[in-house]
């Protein structure tokens, strides 16, 4: 079975669209959509609506930063992620706002966990930004493969024999063979505000059958959701950030 | 866990039949296909050996195998049949190589010239084809290559390889030891496993041995015996055995230059020297005699001081130094495609910090009976095609040690441009379009095209525009 692993879509219709097109293509039989559907982008309801549609199918479905702000309204954002977020509180249904709110933090489906930010304390919404962090997300887990979001950059990280972990860079539409017991540790990158100047959205594809992940990079039209979010009256710095990668 | 296997048992359907080998990288048994699987030729599977008194770095390497291994294609390697998945069980079916092993090779050396070069060859071709494929081997010895009946060399055992596109499960163990101590580049014992060069290095190692029956570094036991190399020169081939012609140590101490930027810059390069001798540049490595005086160590020493690993950077496998075929007609040198064909050859060398040029004019057969005059015979032919050829790549002022020269004479000039491509792994291959007077003839019967269909590497194209305005001056 091949599982599309799609994270921090941030309400960029085009983006998620893209890449789920692009997953179906390649045989995705299954999909995992990590967490953090609104915020910055301007189609906080139509992603919405599809994380939901995915849901009723069987898809995994977690609750990023994001999507728990709509409930919460948090000190933690940026201006501008602020105005983007209530913007959304204000566009979104009452039962969209309940499905975001009841979305788990993680899901195990062994020998895999889903989480959005770390999987250790996944509430502290912590960055697995170092080797450090991924052990921690790692024993956490517990799980051969642990598969997040929350970084927007695509990372692959494995344990060591000296129970290390150690970061690969992997390259976009290389089949990475990943094979137990080692733990793997993939980042899957941002489909809808990929941060590393190339617009293009991130997503990867896990091959359970194969023990194979492999990473995706997914051109699609940047300049349409970047008009959108300006039409909205939102900061057009995160216009900006859509067109430009960063 | 225990993968040990027992003979007679079946694993996935592929039946044990006895045991080849138990070397450090795990254990090698004879299999026998299930039935309707038999692939048509003779089947290994490879196990790695785990549990006590196993080193745990073998499961690594065998990970690591079993990842590389099956990207791979191609002669120069083993087919892959079978992985297998269950991690408490991993194995790996592949073809079993018949020929004969280098190791065997190596034991008649020192080998007759000839026989050097082709079996040098051989294993440079095949080095180069897997660097092609993002891969190093990063531990090239006699018992990792084979040679089969018909001479293309294969190379074995991925276990400390290193694939640019996948993560390096070897590169942070700490217990992890280089390669094998006779044959490790300078670099992988500073810990660098990403430079296509180490491979170069080792190579050089091979062709040390072949000629001289030696090992120019010997086997040293100790970190302190491995690390030597880093400065101290070995022993010249031709103060072994005067009888090594000066090019054929040039080529071998090329390949064992301590630092990697003075090393052959690819395994192509060093297929191509052993296989063109006379375009071999001579320089003082050819004409050392005898041991490394004190001066000449000195030398090596102070420029080894400092050297570190350089960072294991991510980078294309094949180091940017290509192998560029230029087809140049000089049988026509009032062409006016020559002026655009030498400016696109300086302008894509200017992109390349190391390269080989070839250039070859392919002219017609010379006519029976030779005549009298020095210009008509075959000698002068080629001798005046060749002089052409050095004036067409003078004005570009390129290094000559980069350029060779090659005059063929040939009734089928596509087809000997594609056999000099494919002989000498070239990566690019340069020519002109059909001249506008050649343009009544179909496309798909011009020596660009044919060789455009044919390449299995680039081809760039030159067209010299036509000028507009011929027509209207004619007119005026």
């Amino acid at each position: 079975m091949r599982v599309a692993l799609l994270s921090d879509i941030h309400a960029n219709l085009e983006a998620f669209e893209a890449c789920l097109a692009h997953a179906r293509e390649r045989g995705a039989g299954a999909y995992a959509l990590l967490g953090d559907f609104v915020g910055y982008g301007a189609d906080a309801v139509a992603v919405v609506d599809t994380a939901m549609r995915l849901a009723g199918s069987g898809a995994v479905v977690l609750k990023g930063n994001h999507d728990a702000a709509i409930e919460r309204a948090d000190s933690y954002f940026n201006d501008d992620a602020r105005a983007a977020l209530d913007w959304a509180r204000t566009t979104l249904s009452d039962d969209q706002k309940r499905f975001l709110a009841a979305l788990p933090l993680t899901v195990e489906r062994a020998p895999a966990m889903f989480v959005h930010a770390s999987a250790d304390r996944p509430s502290r919404w912590d960055y697995v930004d170092s080797a450090t962090a991924a052990l921690r997300c790692v024993q956490a887990s517990g799980t051969t493969y642990t598969f997040c979001g929350h970084v927007h950059d695509q990372q692959l990280y494995f344990a060591t024999q000296r129970g290390r972990m150690s970061l690969f860079t992997p390259v976009p539409g290389t089949p990475v063979p990943v094979r137990g017991p080692r733990q793997w540790l993939a980042i899957v990158g941002s489909v809808g505000q990929p941060r590393d100047r190339n617009p293009a959205a991130a997503y990867a594809i896990f091959d359970d059958a194969k023990h194979e992940v492999t990473f995706f990079r997914v051109p699609y039209d940047h300049r349409t959701a970047a008009a959108k979010i300006r039409a909205a009256g939102l900061p057009g710095s995160l216009a900006y950030r859509v067109e430009a990668g960063i | 866990m225990s993968t040990r296997v027992r003979i007679g048992e079946s694993i996935d359907g592929f039946t044990i039949e006895d045991l080849l080998h138990k070397g450090g990288n795990g254990y090698l048994y004879r299999v026998k296909a299930p039935s309707g699987r038999d692939p048509g030729f003779p089947l290994l599977m490879k196990v790695p050996g785990v549990g006590r008194g196993e080193p745990t770095l073998g499961v690594v390497s065998f990970e690591m195998e079993q990842a590389i291994l099956p990207q791979l294609t191609g002669p120069h390697v083993p087919r892959v049949v079978a992985v297998g998945d269950d991690p408490m069980r991993p194995y790996l079916v592949m073809e079993e190589i018949v020929g004969e092993g280098l190791a065997a090779i190596v034991g008649r050396a020192p080998l007759p010239v000839e026989d050097v070069v082709q079996t040098g060859a051989a294993l440079a071709d095949a080095v180069h084809d897997i660097h092609r494929q993002h891969v190093i081997h990063l531990d090239l010895k006699p018992e990792n290559c084979i040679l089969r009946a018909n001479g293309e060399a294969v190379l074995l055992d991925f276990g400390f390889a290193r694939h640019a596109r996948l993560p390096d499960l070897l590169a942070e163990e700490e217990a992890f030891a280089a390669g094998s101590a006779a044959y490790v580049s300078p670099e992988q014992i500073q810990g660098n496993r990403s430079d296509a060069r180490s491979d170069v290095f080792a190579l050089g190692v091979l062709l040390y041995e072949l000629a001289t029956g030696k090992p120019p570094f010997g086997e040293p036991a100790t970190y302190a015996g491995m690390r030597d190399r880093l400065w101290r020169l070995p022993l010249p081939p031709r103060f072994l055995l005067p009888a090594i012609p000066p090019w054929l140590q040039e080529v071998i101490l090329h390949c064992l230059e301590a630092n990697a930027v003075r090393r052959a810059p690819s395994a192509a390069h060093v297929a191509f020297d052993l296989r063109n001798p006379s375009h071999v540049k001579l320089t003082q490595r050819s004409e050392w005699t005898n041991n490394a005086g004190l001066a000449r160590q000195m030398r090596s020493w102070w420029r080894s001081r400092g050297s570190k690993a350089a960072p294991g950077a991510r980078h294309a496998v094949t180091a940017n130094a290509p192998v560029i075929l230029i087809a140049v007609d000089t049988e026509h040198p009032d062409d006016e495609r020559h002026p655009a064909l030498q400016r696109a050859t300086a302008a894509i060398v200017a992109m390349h910090a190391e390269y080989r040029l070839i250039l070859v004019s392919a002219i017609r057969a010379a006519p029976l009976g030779e005549g009298t005059r020095v210009e008509d015979t075959a000698s002068g032919r080629h001798l005046e095609h060749r002089n052409r050829l050095r004036a067409w790549i003078a004005p570009l002022r390129l290094p000559l040690s980069r350029v060779s020269l090659h005059v063929v004479e040939s009734a089928d000039p596509a087809g000997t441009i594609l056999n000099l491509a494919s002989a000498n792994h070239v990566d690019l291959i340069i020519l002109g379009a059909p001249a506008p007077g050649e343009r009544k003839l179909a496309w798909w019967r011009s020596v660009a095209s044919e060789v455009t269909a044919g390449a299995s590497c680039s081809v760039h194209v030159v067209r010299v525009p036509q000028r507009a305005g011929t027509a209207q001056e004619d007119e005026r």
